[in-house]
């Protein structure tokens, strides 16, 4: 499949009086992606994502959506693009597959297509069994997913979602989660959180904001050239005779005796560690990768900066 | 586009209970207003008018005080500001307007749909009062040209009155607020000229001009001048047009 970039942001920011809420945010989301838009709360997630939906004009930087820009051509930009606002934009006194309809009258979806798009969406988010009742009767998981399901409706290049999984319960986290896992194939997502492993399992990038600013840009799994390995051991091995195996470069110990985590920089190395760990009888347990978490990631880029 | 959201919308408005209760208690009133007239002219008038010859009829003296009627004028204001409370306050307070923000819809197709659903409403409301006089028919020779006229100048005000709820449903976010403004808005563009004579004494031709009543009424009574609608028509459009720029404003400011 070619690289079809659905989703692209230059320089996008947005002034609020003085404050600038956010600045500089480039973003670019293919077919099949998923991606991730990730800070504390009032790191500027939602202003991004309003931007990007065409619902805040930003006061600078442009957005493509497929190809299209949102400034110049905002409704042909906008029948792209599926949208499920924090708070999902539901119609409490109607039954969902109504809501459905009209969702789909909004999108401009043609009037003898429209039967078989509700019919879709019903399906894909699994709604089928609460088709005809009123929305005001559904709990929050179940208004969550007609939320997402007016969003992909009329079949849109991209679907931003924003906090889709806040407030649900595992259960229900875990099926808008497949929901998402689903919606890759055919679309772009891009969809915001603060629930890092939420992120971390979905995504295919990750934007970090922090402050307004795009601080962090990359795969969740972190970067795999530079990787360690920890190693684990029944007995305490003495560093010394680690760190002399040649091609390991940093030996670290950790806060397990038993453990160390090394960094290997031939290939061999780890090969001549392990041989070294069964001659003097160490008895490896356990080896293991370590890659920079999202985790240490994201706190590392947000940590101490709040006075900045 | 502009038809489907229309449709859609005033079928909405008719499945809450709350439009069914304004239908049903401003035909009630309106209905017993028009018996008293009737009963009134047959007790009372009729006899005179025939004794003194006068051209005055059943035209002059039951369907014309019948449109004018102040009641008539508060029912249908109270129709708009049923209106207002969910043409859009009522969506910009639970934040569902997002999904109309985010479609790619322009915010003159939606607010034109939206605006000949609740004109319908009105015309809907207003329907039974236009049948009511023709039921004379029965018994007397009705000024067809005139009735005719007086239906039109409530379809006028009508149309007004669903502009003004319109504005003031895209300037409140609380739906309370929607139809209290539209009340006052109404109110004040139907009478700011019996207020200001009422306060100052003497007719201002200004306010005159700016008030509906001086334009509704010409109509009841069977003149349909160019002012008359040329002025219906300014309005209605120009709280359209606010309607229309208040929410491009807000879909991408706020």
């Amino acid at each position: 499949m070619t690289r079809e970039i659905l989703l692209q942001t230059r320089g996008l920011g947005r002034r609020f009086a003085e404050r600038r809420a956010v600045r500089d945010v480039n973003l670019e989301v293919q077919r099949g992606e998923v991606h991730g838009l990730l800070g504390l709360n009032g790191a500027g997630k939602t202003t991004t994502l309003r931007m990007l939906c065409g619902t805040l004009a930003p006061t600078e930087g442009d957005v493509r959506l497929a190809g299209i820009d949102l400034l110049e051509r905002p409704i042909a930009a906008r029948r792209q693009l599926g949208y499920l606002p924090e708070v999902p934009p539901l119609h409490l006194d109607t039954t969902v597959e109504e809501y459905l309809r009209y969702a789909a009258l909004l999108r401009r979806v043609p009037r003898r297509r429209c039967k078989a798009a509700v019919t879709g969406a019903l399906q894909r988010c699994d709604l089928e069994a609460v088709a005809h009742r009123l929305i005001r009767n559904l709990s929050k998981g179940f208004r969550q997913r007609v939320g997402i399901a007016q969003a992909i409706i009329h079949e849109p290049a991209v679907i931003v979602l924003d906090e889709p999984t806040a407030g649900l319960d595992p259960r229900q986290v875990n099926a808008v989660r497949g929901l998402i896992g689903e919606l890759r194939r055919d679309h772009a997502v891009i969809f915001s959180s603060h629930i890092l492993p939420e992120v971390q399992s979905l995504c295919d990038r990750v934007t970090i904001l922090h402050q307004g600013r795009q601080v962090f840009q990359g795969r969740p799994g972190g970067d795999s050239s530079s990787h360690r390995v920890r190693l684990r051991f029944r007995v305490q091995p003495p560093l010394a005779m680690v760190a002399a195996v040649s091609g390991l470069e940093a030996v670290e110990s950790t806060d397990d005796p038993h453990a160390v985590i090394v960094m290997p920089v031939l290939d061999s190395a780890l090969d001549a560690l392990v041989k070294l760990s069964v001659d003097q009888g160490w008895g490896l347990q356990e080896l293991s990768p370590v890659r920079p978490t999202l985790e240490q990631i994201f706190l590392e880029l947000t940590a101490g900066r709040e006075a900045a | 586009m502009i038809l489907r959201l229309a449709w859609r919308e005033l079928r909405q408005i008719l499945l809450s209970p709350l439009s069914w209760i304004v239908l049903g208690v401003s035909q009630l009133v309106t209905g017993w207003w028009f018996l008293l007239l009737v009963e009134q002219y047959r007790t009372r008038y009729e006899a005179v008018v025939v004794q003194v010859n006068s051209p005055m009829g059943v035209n002059d003296l039951v369907v014309l005080p019948f449109f004018g009627s102040v009641l008539l004028l508060a029912m249908l204001l109270l129709g708009a500001a049923l209106l207002a409370m969910r043409l859009m306050a009522d969506e910009r307070r639970s934040g569902s307007i997002q999904l109309l923000f985010s479609a790619p819809l322009r915010m003159s197709e939606l607010v034109l749909g939206r605006y000949l659903a609740g004109f319908a409403f009105l015309v809907l409301l207003a329907i039974p009062w236009m049948l009511m006089p023709l039921s004379l028919e029965a018994g007397t020779v009705l000024d067809r040209g005139r009735l005719l006229s007086a239906c039109l100048g409530l379809v006028l005000l009508a149309a007004l009155l669903a502009a003004v709820a319109m504005y003031a449903s895209c300037i409140s976010r609380q739906p309370p607020l929607a139809a209290l403004l539209t009340t006052v808005i109404g109110m004040v563009l139907l009478g700011i000229d019996a207020g200001a004579r009422f306060m100052g004494g003497y007719p201002d031709a200004l306010l005159a001009y700016l008030s509906a009543l001086s334009h509704y009424e010409p109509l009841v009574q069977g003149v349909v001048g160019t002012g008359s609608l040329a002025y219906f028509l300014l309005f209605t459009t120009g709280f359209l047009v606010f309607s229309v720029r208040r929410l491009d404003a807000l879909r991408m400011q706020a």
